[in-house]
């Protein structure tokens, strides 16, 4: 109960203010609902969300994994998890090319599986681990991806490279980096405006072939 | 995107009470149906997430009739990249890795891929008129840009094609459909799930609202050495089909013993082309056979004039796809 209700400060806190009355009453309404719903039901909303809990609730709870840290959060059902990440959780690295699932912007590894935050509803990534490109890093040290795609110029405005990297690292793990028209095939979900292909087939490569962890 | 309810049941029960309402709509990997849903094209009131649904893997039956389970859960990418299919039904192996993205496979389910909605720019653009989305609004693509718009089984009030290359494998594999309601279960031959659009173009298959896809059944064959899918579209990868042709061959000693074909892009549905099968039928594998076969397929086949191009590259496909299939090519 308690834990419900920090998640929910957590994220009440970022909504826009532009309609200080619509938040007010989402919220007391929303409280009241937390009020008056037995801790059973949010023991069960936690687990598994059935019919009472959908009545009862306009914000839903739910425990994400995000880059090994874990959150508590309240959010409205139709919240994708790119729009999560971005504006709740301010992790801006995750960008929102289309928002269509046609451009590969917004891929982030959920479970360690590779797919678009944009078509990804946040609830139900309830309970499972999401690495977005902020966690590729340890610390101050780059990722392998990240250093190959700085040697070998595989960006140049930078707006797909989340994405790419993201797409990069999965493809090596999913083992569908052998050759280059591998590659190009298993990339194809990541579209870059400015045309920096060869460059990224490039880094993947190198990371491919220097046989570093991924 | 308008605000829905969202609940995720435990049992196949409680989803199967839940769907048989209006306004209810089951969400599995999402990527068609949010997709749809902030575009406006469609507004449920509620979300059935059947993800908790044990209707996961692959499996295999070897009793008198040999088959194979397909949950309708099992990822599209999962499906793909499985030892029996890549060995056995390489086609929907081919077919499967020809569609999306590898991201979009990740999320993709068999049951969503087959209940996935058309691409048609006017179906997806709710400004305009489209007799799918709302009956009797009119439609759009009839004398509009109807480039990616199929030749095959049209009717004045629809011209959309069915997008998916897995369900072009699967109408060639002679897949069988594992329906569950509150009524009980139904088994569906693949090639009679999606339906043509007639009088009825908003219905896209015989699915009931109140019915839920369990898996897919598909039984053992003898095409895993000689299939192909071939997918011709505007770019090489990520796009949807222009044309695509599944073929599946029996050869021996250079006859072929039995054949399987469907086309995608051409249709309302996934198009077999029995005509051309049974030409191939006990015939040596030659291009000249394949001329003619593809020749049988296209009788029947109108265009609409932005699509007037698919009259010559269906049959060439047919050709090529066959060829790659005998090892011709
Ligand atoms: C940019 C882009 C490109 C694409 N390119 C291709 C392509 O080239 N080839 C291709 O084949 N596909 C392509 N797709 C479509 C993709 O394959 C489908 O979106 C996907 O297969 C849908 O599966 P899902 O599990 O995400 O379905 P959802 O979006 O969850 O659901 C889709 C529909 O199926 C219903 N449904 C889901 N499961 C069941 C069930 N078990 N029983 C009854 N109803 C059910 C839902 O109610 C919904 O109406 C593309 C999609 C995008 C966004
Ligand atoms: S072709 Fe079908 S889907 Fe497209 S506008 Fe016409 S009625 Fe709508
Ligand atoms: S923003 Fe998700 S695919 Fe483009
Ligand atoms: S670097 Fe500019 S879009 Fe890819």
């Amino acid at each position: 109960m308690e834990d419900l209700n920090n998640g929910l400060g957590a994220d009440n806190q970022h909504e826009p203010k532009e309609n200080p009355r619509r938040d007010f009453l989402k919220k007391s309404s929303l409280l009241t609902a937390v009020a008056l719903t037995p801790g059973v039901a949010v023991k069960a909303a936690e687990s598994h969300l059935d019919e009472k809990v959908a009545a009862a609730f306009e914000k839903m709870p739910v425990n994400i994994t995000v880059n090994g840290a874990a959150h508590k959060l309240s959010i409205e059902p139709r919240v994708t998890l790119l729009d999560l990440l971005r504006e709740q959780l301010h992790l801006t690295g995750t960008k929102k090319g289309c928002d269509y699932g046609q451009c590969g912007a917004c891929t982030v590894h959920v479970n360690g599986q590779r797919v678009n935050s944009c078509l990804t509803l946040a609830i139900t990534v309830d309970g499972k681990k999401v690495t977005t490109i902020e966690g590729l890093a340890k610390g101050e040290e780059l990722h392998p991806m990240q250093e190959a795609f700085i040697k070998h110029d595989g960006f140049q405005c930078g707006y797909c490279t989340p994405g790419q990297i993201m797409s990069a690292v999965a493809c090596i793990r999913e083992g569908h980096a052998g050759s280059e028209a591998e590659i190009r095939e298993y990339m194809s979900g990541n579209i870059c405006r400015c045309g920096a292909y060869p460059n990224i087939v490039n880094a993947i490569q190198e990371v491919k072939n220097g046989g570093q962890q991924v | 995107m308008k605000q829905f309810q969202y609940i995720r049941p435990a049992t196949q029960q409680s989803v199967l009470d839940a769907i048989a309402k209006p306004g209810v709509k089951i969400l599995a990997g999402g990527s068609n149906l949010i997709d749809l849903m902030k575009r406006g094209v469609t507004s449920p009131d509620k979300l059935v997430d059947i993800q908790k649904l044990p209707l996961h893997g692959i499996s295999q039956n070897l009793g008198n009739v040999r088959t194979v389970s397909v949950g309708a859960l099992e990822l599209n990418s999962a499906v793909a990249e499985h030892k029996i299919i890549k060995e056995e039904f390489p086609l929907l192996s081919m077919a499967l890795n020809a569609g999306a993205s590898p991201q979009l496979r990740n999320m993709a389910t068999v049951g969503g891929n087959m209940m996935q909605r058309t691409r048609c720019t006017y179906f997806y653009d709710t400004t305009m008129p489209c007799n799918k989305r709302e009956p009797n609004s009119g439609c759009g693509a009839m004398e509009g840009i109807n480039r990616m718009h199929a030749i095959f089984g049209t009717s004045d009030k629809c011209i959309a094609v069915h997008p998916s290359d897995m369900c072009v494998a699967l109408a060639a594999l002679d897949a069988t459909v594992e329906v569950k309601s509150k009524k009980g279960t139904r088994y569906i031959p693949f090639t009679e799930f999606h339906k043509l659009p007639g009088d009825t173009p908003q219905l896209d298959n015989t699915l009931a609202k109140s019915e839920l896809i369990t898996r897919v059944i598909i039984p053992n064959n003898h095409f895993a050495k000689n299939s192909y899918y071939l997918k011709v579209r505007d770019r090489a990868s990520y796009a949807f089909a222009l044309i695509s042709v599944a073929a599946a061959l029996h050869i021996e000693g250079g006859t072929i013993k039995d054949a399987r074909l469907a086309m995608g892009g051409v249709a309302h549905k996934p198009w077999r082309l029995t005509a051309a099968e049974q030409f191939l039928k006990g015939k040596p594998g030659t291009a000249a056979n394949f001329e003619q076969a593809a020749q049988l397929a296209m009788q029947g086949a109108k265009s609409y004039g932005h699509n007037d191009f698919k009259l010559k590259m269906a049959p060439a496909s047919i050709v090529e796809a066959l060829s790659k299939a005998a090892g011709l090519v």
